[in-house]
């Protein structure tokens, strides 16, 4: 459309002559100018093992989300007891999900060939992370093996999710240099389960995500 | 350029203030929720050793963006383009409506759903696609109270924070049809969550804003509370995000900043239950045709001052609202702009050259306690006192405008404010001063001299004994919790 590209230009030329640029900028000193913004924060935390893994803990809880342990031989069981514990059987799970999580005895359903309308109808789902915060309680979750497509866990009432040891960092710089290489795929944060304050500002759970969150940790 | 429109009337600050002052329900509510959110924001930034090393690199790369943003846009459009979005650019807020409507049109879609976006507020675009057969839904719960009791915003976070739940029970009983609703939150919450579930379900459009975008690699960033976001960004066909020029970053690793200072100043949590970052079209997971509707409607121009610019590093956190103490007095209504607070009195007329919202700039005490807060350093007193300079000067070249009463008592009032060890000085020589002016109901009614045209429109409210500004900076040594008095004397028993 041509009066659109006429908008772009018009734009771009009140922007270059409000800011008095010349015609040609230079990368070069743009790239150094970007290099000089102080970064004097925190950018690695302190805390390792134990530590780490109980400030995650910590958070998570505070945010309403359950939070087990299991050593990595035992993740299935620890699966199975989480689900009859909350009476959730037929629960979705994404591609790549190993099939060493899986107990026996649930009807576990492919993700990929659900629409939003049959996600609706399950009782939850499972999936893994690509990494996780302590210090804000926040788990990442990307479009890749055992994470799936965003509508999975957006769509079911219950998410229950897998978190290696491994994949807990401290603080949100580490975070974004570990997505730093997949950082094009479709990512969500998410901070325990969905929640508004939007009422004379009383935290309620679940409004539209999931309104129940399980957190299983695998430490070996 | 063409001039930018908005949608809200052009009443003065004192005139609708005025009006809401009187209102004490609105301020009762108002101050409750600015209370909570600030009481809960000083807890999570108190608890950063480097909240202010955030602040400074936070501003660091607002600041750099703007000064490179003709580049950074068209990095940005370049990646956002090659991971299978389209970019539009609009000129003002007309034309902004019309690409979103055109797109709409194309999909014959007589519904779209909606996630909370004050640019789209900014351009009247629920108006605009009303006014041609399009029905919208706004999905954030306080946007639907906020649209189905026919309001308008007031916070940019909590934009229903001027209602109360059994405001908000009559507003769903009478439009949901639900005449048994109860009034707990979480029976309102449970109400909205089955109305718009079958939305999320069905409507094939959707329309939101955008926190961010990242040049380096054309991804957008969205961050919100409810889930409501997820479910627009992901389950329609056709996603539209209208956003501002000014929201580019250059870098996805610059998120890393403003991700922990967003939501600390926003709702005072650690992270906010959600953030969706997304780049373009993936195939198999969200929409598949994006576009990102680029918007001026009035911002480049503000690049060219270079006092005035740092308005455009705004992130939209509403930490100054909350601190203001103007503010919690008139809540968002008064000032008659999408943009509302600290920043609405900065941002609305300078978006408008100057032509509306002129009363804003006035609209402040210049305490400083939104500079303090601002996660990216805007000082807006400083860019204030720069802007009443402005509106003098306008006023100065029309006989009238030399001889209103706004304009005799600002210069008066310029010399004071436009130097903070000035005002603290004046603020002190006030409170001896004014026992002379005081009537018994604790209003001056009548100044002395030139500041007479400041209360010719309206009344005053004493200085009280301890200022703003001396009752902030005593906070702050006490640890910087507005509860933390309170609570030390409790703990002491
Ligand atoms: S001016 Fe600063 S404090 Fe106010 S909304 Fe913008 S970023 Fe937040």
């Amino acid at each position: 459309m041509p009066s659109e590209s006429d908008a772009r230009l018009a734009i771009l030329g009140s922007i270059r002559n409000a800011l008095r640029v010349p015609a040609e900028r230079n990368d070069a000193a743009r790239a150094a100018e970007y290099a000089a913004i102080p970064r004097d924060y925190k950018r690695s935390g302190t805390r390792q093992g134990e530590a780490l893994l109980e400030l995650f803990t910590h958070r998570l809880q505070e945010y309403d989300a359950g939070v087990q342990r299991a050593p990595s031989g035992k993740i299935a069981d620890a699966i199975g007891g989480l689900l009859a514990e909350r009476g959730r059987h037929r629960i979705a799970i994404p591609d790549e999900v190993p099939r060493t999580w899986l107990p026996p005895g649930y009807p576990f359903e492919e993700a990929a060939g659900l629409d939003s309308m049959q996600l609706d109808k399950l009782d939850g789902v499972l999936t893994g992370c690509t990494v996780a915060i302590a210090e804000t309680g926040s788990i990442v979750l990307q479009n890749a093996a055992a994470q799936g497509r965003r509508a999975l866990s957006l769509v079911p009432d219950y998410h229950l999710c897998v978190v290696f040891a491994s994949q807990v960092v401290e603080t949100v710089p580490e975070c974004f240099a570990r997505l730093d290489a997949t950082a094009n795929l479709p990512t969500t944060f998410f901070s325990g389960p969905s929640a508004t304050a939007d009422i004379e500002m009383t935290r309620i759970k679940g409004v539209h995500g999931p309104r129940y969150l399980d957190v299983l940790l695998v430490v070996d | 350029m063409s001039a930018p429109q908005s949608h809200w009337t052009n009443r003065s600050f004192p005139e609708a203030a005025k009006e809401l002052l009187a209102d004490s329900q609105i301020r009762r509510n108002v101050r409750h929720a600015t209370d909570v959110i600030q009481a809960k924001r000083n807890r999570v930034v108190g608890e950063l050793p480097d909240w202010e090393a955030l602040r400074e690199a936070g501003s660091a790369i607002r600041a750099h963006a703007l000064e490179h943003l003709d580049e950074y846009l068209v990095e940005f459009e370049r990646n956002c383009t090659r991971a299978g979005g389209t970019v539009h650019w609009a000129r003002d807020a007309a034309e902004a409506n019309r690409i979103i409507l055109g797109l709409i049109q194309r999909h014959q879609a007589k519904e779209v759903i909606k996630i909370k976006t004050m640019t789209s507020e900014e351009i009247g675009l629920n108006r605009h696609l009303e006014a041609n057969g399009v029905r919208p839904h706004e999905t954030d719960l306080a946007e639907l109270i906020v649209q189905l009791g026919h309001d308008k915003p007031s916070h940019f976070v909590v934009p229903a924070l001027h209602k109360n739940r059994q405001q908000v029970r009559e507003i769903f009983q009478r439009e949901m049809h639900l005449p048994e609703l109860g009034d707990k939150p979480e029976d309102l919450c449970a109400a909205a969550r089955a109305y718009l579930r079958e939305k999320y379900l069905r409507i094939k459009v959707a329309v939101s804003g955008a926190n961010f975008l990242v040049a380096e690699n054309g991804a957008v960033c969205i961050v919100e509370s409810e889930g409501n976001g997820r479910m627009c960004l992901t389950l329609p066909d056709v996603l539209i995000s209208l956003v501002g020029i000014e929201k580019v970053l250059p870098r996805f690793r610059d998120l890393e900043v403003v991700l922990q200072t967003l939501p600390r100043s926003a709702t005072g949590e650690r992270m906010n239950p959600y953030n969706s970052i997304w780049t373009g079209v993936h195939e198999g997971d969200g929409p598949k045709e994006f576009h990102v509707v680029l918007l001026d409607n009035g911002r480049s121009p503000i690049l060219a001052d270079g006092e005035a610019r740092q308005t455009l590093k705004c992130i939209r956190c509403a930490a100054c609202l909350n601190a203001c103490p103007v503010y919690h007095q008139t809540g968002g209504h008064a000032y008659e702009s999408a943009y509302p607070g600290p920043i609405g009195a900065i941002l609305t007329p300078q978006l408008h050259s100057m032509e509306q919202g002129r009363t804003l700039p006035y609209a402040s005490s210049l305490c400083g306690a939104c500079y303090e807060v601002c996660p990216v350093k805007i000082n807006i007193p400083e860019v204030l006192i720069h802007l009443r300079g402005k509106v003098v000067e306008q006023d100065q070249k029309t006989l009238g405008g030399k001889l209103g009463v706004w304009n005799v008592g600002m210069q008066a009032a310029a010399f004071v404010m436009s130097s903070a060890q000035r005002f603290t000085l004046a603020q002190h020589m006030g409170q001896l001063a004014q026992k002379i002016f005081v009537s018994k109901s604790g209003f001056i009614e009548r100044l002395p001299f030139m500041l007479s045209g400041w209360t010719q429109t309206r009344d005053l409210k004493a200085l009280p004994q301890q200022s703003f500004r001396d009752w902030w900076a005593e906070r702050e040594s006490n640890g910087g919790d507005a509860t933390g008095a309170a609570k030390e004397s409790r703990d002491a028993k």
